[in-house]
């Protein structure tokens, strides 16, 4: 694992893309098929099964380090990353091994199979074998997520830098469910046949907001939808299956199993871009209805009867088993209005209709309908525009409504993990209830740097009680906290759960006194939950 | 018997000799553990440290009203009795004996149990209570041995330079500067410093400390005109314009924090050394042993979970809350590593 790690410390030790693909590029040319094969799929978040707890991981490494739990766990507090925290407590090592990353990965699925003394063993003495870093990664392999600052993108560039081959090819081959048991480096990156796998998406086009219209030239040009509310999915029709894509990757074929009737009105080699949601009487249900849904592996009768989804079509990938994203949008949206006509209008597939407009003024009206229709915006297509990989300025753009925002008091903080391990970022926020404060959302974005160097300094200084890493601060300081959808619940001592909530600003104007109240909150709910 | 040494809002007070140790407000007598400026403050009357310290406080403080002492010299306050002795900080930093009827008390001012070949090595001083910093106390940090160290920081000045890059090295300018001064490889390249760390390097060559020849950084140097040479720098000097007229630089930051991943990427310093002047983990536990202290009092750091570690090992264990900032996460210069 020597050349991993040293790839792992060349990425980590620069902030400079180029220095980091080029260190990537540097291992796709020299390490084994193998190990080749597992980089890419640890850093596209394909994670070897977790085989042991981190409850145990911990327990082991105080035990073998001889320092209590409590302390163990203070310091995990402060460094943010537990297999960072392992490798630095635990005391030098004092054998060697040297061997592969895939060997490690192998050596880490037989421990499933033994007794957990067994198993214990077996990491305590991978422990004891690897020098610092490689100790790290040996851990973070069993740990999980494996987030180094790596992303997608700069993985092809590599590869395409490696091995010569495009990379929006590459993005595409890097799609899909394998793992690095069921094909090989040649399999999937050599091989050039992207179809092979009969279940591979197509990479998600994404959009940027729209800051101005003054670039888009005549609304002629334009195809104006809208920005439906749901999960960004792909359905993939081929060889008599059928897949369902989620955009971060994830397969959800089995959740919505009422898209499985699609097959019968769907001809083979059809891929569709669009939007899974909730739907009935031929008008969305709330978010709030499809989160029901999201996280459940089967679905009860009672709840496909409650929150039956559809397919809402957004545009046409695959067309009679051929690509043709590099068609012209209008002439994809043509066949899909094609396709989609033919079926019954029990099939759960509608086509997303387009808004008309004539002036960037209708569209403008267009979009202020979107809350009471279930959308989120609008989204702006050139009618000439290829379907592209990744996300691209220039033919699609998203126009979202504003967010629901509100001013609540910062009441908990705690720290962050990784790059802002030892800042405090994470916090709770609470409303006005007459003389009392009720929490009511947690938020952990939005602020710059600075910010949070400067709270971080503050929390430090007036923490009032600590309850493991999380730290009561006095109630001083408001922020404005933006935020996409209010529902009930019960779950919640507020009574409501928010959407994407994240931090618009840090109102230094307002006084406390001053912040909305549970009340504010509530009518909130009653309006737009 | 009464306490040796009590805890003030002026900072540590020995009511027997009437004086303070490393106060942070005026007072009348102050004795100085070393010259750092949170632990020598201005505006006491008069003062009282090492010969080894005095150059950086008059340096840093002005005209005062210095007496010096030398190590292991047992000087009659009252009715105290202190001594100064090393501790391996900075040059002259010194640990600060009291004594009082046969009861012995010592505060460790800040410190380092390894011998970083500048400063005097730390001494342990048997005492019956012992008062001690811990702003490394979690067992996370363990520092880099010296020798690997000094093959880190050559390696990656070397490399630089063989690719035309200038190395900037940022670090505190008392103590630190000159540690990383005699540990890198001179025959490597041409060593800049930025003015603060120039102004500490001539009082330590003043007193008789060896550096390497240091060049200082003007308006008319540049990469052109010191080609693969390493800069030492204040911390907060990097990212800034006087950094930038060096061209395609590679920075580095000389830290215990470096330790710390999340640290280091917050940095966003191409390199992080693991090197500080304060005690690590292991120690902080040894020098304490050595003391064979039963009452600790921890002052700066993770004072709370060392002082839970420190009761469960079975001493009596305090603690303090002082000014003192040791090594600060994200301030840069004000705190001294």
């Amino acid at each position: 694992m020597k050349d991993f790690a040293a790839l792992f410390t060349r990425i980590d030790e620069s902030t400079k893309t180029s220095v980091k693909t080029a260190a990537l590029a540097d291992y796709f040319r020299t390490a084994t098929p193998e190990d080749r094969l597992w980089t890419i799929a640890l850093f596209t978040g394909r994670r070897p099964k977790r085989t042991i707890t981190a409850t145990r991981l911990r327990e082991w490494a105080a035990e073998v380090a001889g320092l209590p739990d409590w302390l163990f766990e203070e310091s995990y507090s402060i460094v943010g990353d537990l297999a960072e925290t392992i490798a630095l407590v635990l005391p030098p090592a004092t054998q060697s091994q040297d061997h592969t990353l895939t060997h490690w990965i192998s050596y880490i699925k037989t421990l499933t199979t033994l007794e957990d003394d067994a198993r214990k063993s077996g990491i305590l003495d991978a422990w004891d074998s690897l020098p610092h870093t490689e100790r790290f990664l040996f851990t973070k392999l069993l740990t999980g997520g494996f987030r180094i600052g790596v992303s997608a993108k700069l993985i092809t560039r590599a590869l395409a830098q490696a091995t010569g081959q495009p990379e929006p090819e590459l993005t595409h081959k890097l799609m899909g469910n394998w793992t690095p048991d069921t094909t090989t480096w040649d399999a999937l990156i050599e091989a050039n046949d992207p179809t092979v796998d009969l279940s591979r998406p197509y990479p998600f086009y994404l959009a940027y907001q729209l800051d101005a219209f003054d670039d888009l030239g005549p609304p002629a040009n334009w195809n104006a939808e809208r920005k439906w509310d749901g999960i960004r999915g792909q359905l993939i029709i081929r060889g008599g299956e059928h897949h369902l894509w989620s955009r971060g990757e994830d397969l959800m074929t089995d959740r919505f199993p009422e898209l499985a009737q699609l097959r019968d009105y769907l001809p083979d080699g059809t891929v569709i871009d669009g939007e899974v949601l909730a739907f009935a009487d031929e008008k969305p249900l709330s978010f709030n209805a499809l989160q029901k849904r999201i996280g459940r592996k089967t679905v009860p009768k009672k709840l496909l009867a409650e929150a039956p989804v559809i397919l809402m079509a957004y545009d046409l990938l695959e067309h009679q088993g051929a690509d043709v994203r590099d068609k012209p949008l209008k002439d994809r949206r043509a066949a899909l209005e094609d396709l989609i006509k033919d079926a019954p209008v029990t099939a759960p597939l509608r086509l997303s209709a387009s808004v008309r407009f004539q002036t960037w003024d209708d569209l403008r009206t267009a979009r202020d309908q979107s809350r009471d229709l279930g959308a989120e915006g609008l989204m702006l297509k050139r009618l000439d525009s290829p379907y592209l990989a990744g996300r691209k300025r220039g033919d699609w753009w998203k126009w979202k409504i504003d967010p629901l925002t509100i001013d609540a008091v910062m009441i908990y903080a705690q720290a962050g993990h990784g790059r802002r391990a030892n800042l405090f970022t994470d916090y709770t926020f609470a409303v006005r209830d007459g003389n009392d404060l009720v929490p009511f959302t947690k938020a952990y974005s939005g602020l710059t740097d600075k910010e949070f160097r400067e709270i971080t300094a503050w929390v430090r200084k007036n923490t009032l009680q600590r309850f493991g890493p999380v730290r009561q601060v006095p109630a001083e300081h408001v922020f404005e906290i933006a935020f996409e959808g209010i529902q009930a619940s019960p779950r919640h001592k507020s009574g409501v759960a928010l959407r994407f909530p994240r931090m618009l600003r840090w109102r230094r104007d307002k006084p406390v006194d001053e912040a909305n109240t549970l009340d504010d909150l509530k009518e909130m709910l009653a309006t737009y939950g | 018997m009464a306490d040796v040494l009590t805890f003030t809002d002026r900072g540590i007070y020995c009511p027997a000799g009437d004086f303070y140790i490393d106060p942070w407000r005026p007072v009348d007598r102050a004795l100085i553990t070393h010259g750092h400026s949170d632990h020598a403050r201005w505006g006491m009357n008069r003062y009282l440290a090492t010969t080894g310290t005095a150059p950086v406080m008059r340096h840093r403080l002005g005209d005062i009203t210095l007496e010096t002492t030398e190590y292991g010299v047992e000087t009659r306050i009252g009715d105290a009795t202190v001594s100064f002795h090393p501790a391996g900080h900075v040059p002259g930093s010194a640990q600060i004996r009291v004594a009082v009827k046969g009861e012995v008390w010592v505060v460790s001012g800040d410190y380092k149990t390894v011998a970083d070949g500048l400063s005097e090595p730390f001494e342990p001083v048997p005492c019956h209570a012992f008062i001690t910093e811990c702003t490394f106390g979690l067992p996370i940090f363990k520092w880099t041995p010296q020798d690997i160290l000094a093959r880190q920081i050559n390696d990656w000045w070397a490399a630089n330079a063989a690719a035309g890059r200038t190395s900037i090295l940022g670090a505190y300018a008392l103590g630190k500067a000159q540690r990383l001064l005699t540990t890198v490889n001179p025959d490597i390249g041409q060593i800049l410093t930025h003015g603060a760390i120039e102004n500490t390097n001539a009082v330590l060559r003043g007193q008789g400390f060896t550096l390497p020849e240091t060049t200082l950084v003007t308006a008319e140097t540049t990469h052109k005109t010191h080609p693969g040479a390493l800069v030492l720098a204040t911390p907060s000097a990097l990212g800034t314009p006087w950094a930038r007229k060096f061209g395609t630089a590679s920075t580095a930051f000389a830290s215990g924090w470096m330790a710390l991943r999340g640290v280091r990427r917050r940095r966003a310093a191409d390199r992080g050394f693991i090197v500080s002047d304060h005690a690590d983990w292991e120690g902080l536990n040894a020098a304490i042993k050595a003391t064979g202290a039963t009452k600790v009092f921890a002052t700066h750091g993770y004072t709370g979970a060392f002082q839970k570690w420190l009761s469960s090992q079975g001493y009596d264990a305090h603690i303090v809350s002082t000014d003192y900032q040791g090594e600060g996460f994200d301030q840069a210069d004000e705190a001294e590593a």
